[in-house]
């Protein structure tokens, strides 16, 4: 079975005498992506911080494998365990490959000579992350997406069971953060690593985690697979306070979650009725099973109250308020 | 151009600016003469063996050392900083060595001016260099200190002005007291010069710079990681603070030796590493640190042969002339500030 790579033991994470988080017990297996997801200040890059051994734990013990953290020697270290960081990096004149080669720095020699297994993992490092493409490339020339995953290149060149990434999908468009999300999922996989990133992106992190790590405000700290999580209500209490809701059925955050509208009764079981019900919560429609007023989603168009047929959903919207004399804000 | 290509044509045009820097001066000595001086240590006209043997050679040595080693640290210097505007006399490094010297000129109790370090013997020059290195260090550590509240490049510039004014008030209120002869002394001092640095002390020099040079070297892989930044570089196993510490020490005995028997030369630490990162068009230490330091002897030797103003009998301070060619490379710098931020956060 998966053997674990990394775990702690009544681990509590702060700076100096401000305590973040308390008593975390948590595990890292082999093959598994784990995201650990949290509202902003709760303490993520923290966390990130503490495991790599860049800030020192203000008590309990972090071991990979058997060995405990502190006691690693650096380099030893960095042979057992990377990271992709948010810093922005800026120097200018180093090529994409000459960055990937510096994942090999805790291998070579004092010079920083590089042996024809350096060359091979360098470049299975590239060709995985599909940075091979632009290898000749200096940094100020790539995208944000390129950019990271230069830099995922780079941990990945360096060799380790572990990889530790701080919001690697921030500044990062939608499908690129698809991409990258699908790539580490992969790779832990087919590598047997263990990856743990922190991310903001819940939709995402729900559907391609194994495992997920959830930090609230003041401390609170939750672990298990991401269904687990969603249907014991360990995700809803974690995001809480911001006013907006978590919607258990359909594993989205509801912007609207107090609807004041015209109720309807929402039928059909075309395709559209997904998008129909997003625009219809929308707009502060309250959508019940019974309801005086109906709206019946066929695969042609849309039928209001058995009477009128539209074929958008602007025209949907339109009739609907005109219908019921209804406007949201009003 | 590959970069063998690059490296050869460098060290021939080294060897080039070495022999023409010994043929010009108030006399002109020809080229193949200078030759058979260096090889043979014979010539017809004793003046010249003279010239050559006693003034030229030890002077175009001493060059040599002094673009070698202002360059390395400049370029040492930026990346620790992760700042292209870093280098020795900018950052007021220079000034602290002055203080260095100043404080053995005062401890000694013979209140003799900073340019008679030159009359002190051997032991004399070793207690120089090791106060000068020390008083680099001071001024670099309490530069790197600030360093790491001020994120805007300039702003560190104008703090590293600032902490050399300082360190120079510090000295002028020494020199206040002081002589006038003293004072004279101490000026031409300021203005730098190549020449007089004979025998032991440049043997001492020579020892010295290497020192700092082989240092430097061991800790090309160190800069190339720190390159990153230092967080990376520890998640690459670099143990960040012994590293920082071999480079503050290599950058202060260099900066320091260099000052002392030299007087603040500046523009060289700061211009040359940034000439090199645009001619070669790499942040790869391996290649930067030779090639800055070719790059910087070339410029000295060069900047030497212009101070000497052939043909005439008067000699410029070759601080001026470092300056005159420098200023502006660092003026264009700060004016082409997109080229910065792409060569370090």
């Amino acid at each position: 079975m998966n053997s674990t790579l990394l775990h702690t033991r009544e681990l509590s994470i702060g700076y100096g005498s401000t305590r973040i988080a308390g008593s975390l017990s948590v595990q890292l297996k082999a093959g598994q992506l784990v995201c650990l997801l949290g509202p902003n200040g709760a303490g993520k890059s923290t966390l990130m911080r503490t495991l790599s051994g860049l800030q020192k734990p203000l008590s309990g013990e972090i071991y990979l494998g058997d060995q405990a953290l502190a006691q690693i020697p650096p380099r030893e270290l960095a042979q057992k365990l990377s990271l992709v960081l948010t810093d922005r990096v800026e120097a200018g004149h180093l090529t994409v490959g000459e960055l990937v080669a510096l994942g090999r720095t805790p291998y070579t020699n004092w010079l920083g000579s590089l042996t024809f297994d350096d060359h091979q993992k360098i470049n299975w490092a590239l060709k995985l992350t599909g940075t091979d493409a632009f290898i000749d490339r200096r940094l100020p020339q790539l995208s944000d997406g390129e950019r990271q995953k230069v830099m995922l290149a780079r941990a990945l060149a360096q060799d380790t069971d572990l990889i530790l990434l701080d919001e690697p999908t921030a500044h990062l468009d939608l499908p690129s953060r698809v991409e990258l999300m699908r790539l580490l999922h992969e790779l832990a996989r087919q590598t047997q690593k263990a990856i743990l990133l922190s991310t903001h992106e819940l939709d995402l992190a729900l559907q391609a985690a194994d495992v997920l790590w959830l930090m609230g405000s003041g401390g609170k700290f939750e672990h298990g697979v991401p269904e687990d999580l969603v249907l014991n209500g360990s995700f809803e209490r974690t995001f809480a306070a911001s006013g907006f809701a978590f919607d258990r059925s359909t594993g989205t955050f509801q912007l609207y979650p107090n609807p004041t509208g015209p109720a309807l009764r929402l039928g059909g079981d075309s395709p559209s009725l997904f998008w129909t019900r997003r625009a219809l919560s929308r707009e502060g429609y309250q959508l019940q099973e019974y309801a005086e007023h109906s709206v019946q989603v066929t695969d042609e168009g849309w039928l209001i109250d058995e009477q009128t047929f539209v074929t958008s959903i602007q025209t949907l919207l339109q009739e609907l308020s005109n219908r019921y004399s209804y406007r949201k804000h009003a | 151009m590959t970069r063998p290509l690059l490296f050869s044509l460098l060290i021939l045009l080294s060897l080039a600016c070495f022999v023409m820097n010994l043929t010009l001066g108030s006399v002109s000595i020809p080229a193949g003469e200078v030759a058979r001086i260096l090889f043979t240590r014979k010539s017809e006209e004793t003046a010249w063996l003279f010239i050559i043997e006693n003034i030229r050679l030890p002077k175009a040595i001493t060059a040599v050392l002094v673009g070698w080693g202002l360059s390395v640290s400049g370029l040492q210097m930026q990346t620790l900083f992760r700042n292209p505007l870093a280098g020795p006399s900018e950052l007021g490094i220079t000034a602290g060595a002055g203080l260095g010297v100043a404080a053995v000129m005062l401890g000694s109790g013979s209140v003799t001016s900073l340019y008679a370090i030159r009359q002190l013997g051997v032991s004399g020059s070793w207690l120089i260099v090791f106060m000068a290195s020390m008083g680099s260090a001071l001024v670099l550590l309490m530069v790197l200190a600030i360093a790491g509240r001020v994120r805007d490049h300039v702003v560190l510039l104008i703090v590293g002005v600032m902490v050399g004014t300082i360190t120079l008030s510090i000295i002028s209120i020494w020199q206040y007291f002081s002589q006038p002869e003293q004072l004279q002394e101490y000026l031409l001092w300021t203005f730098g010069s190549l020449g007089g640095v004979v025998d032991n002390h440049l043997l001492v020099l020579a020892v010295v710079v290497i020192l700092g040079l082989l240092l430097t070297f061991a800790s090309s892989k160190a800069l190339n990681t720190l390159l990153l930044g230092e967080a990376y570089a520890r998640s690459m196993g670099l143990t960040v603070g012994q590293a920082r510490t071999i480079i503050l020490a290599s950058t202060s005995i260099l900066t320091g030796s260099i000052t002392a028997f030299c007087g603040p030369i500046g523009f060289v630490g700061i211009a040359v590493p940034h000439l090199t990162r645009s001619l070669l068009g790499t942040s790869n230490h391996r290649v930067l640190i030779p090639a800055s330091g070719l790059i910087g002897s070339i410029l000295m030797l060069v900047c030497d042969s212009i101070a000497q103003l052939p043909g005439t009998q008067s000699v410029l301070p070759i601080n001026v002339v470092t300056s005159l060619l420098g200023a502006p490379i660092v003026i264009w710098m700060i004016v082409s500030r997109h080229n910065l931020r792409a060569s370090f956060s």
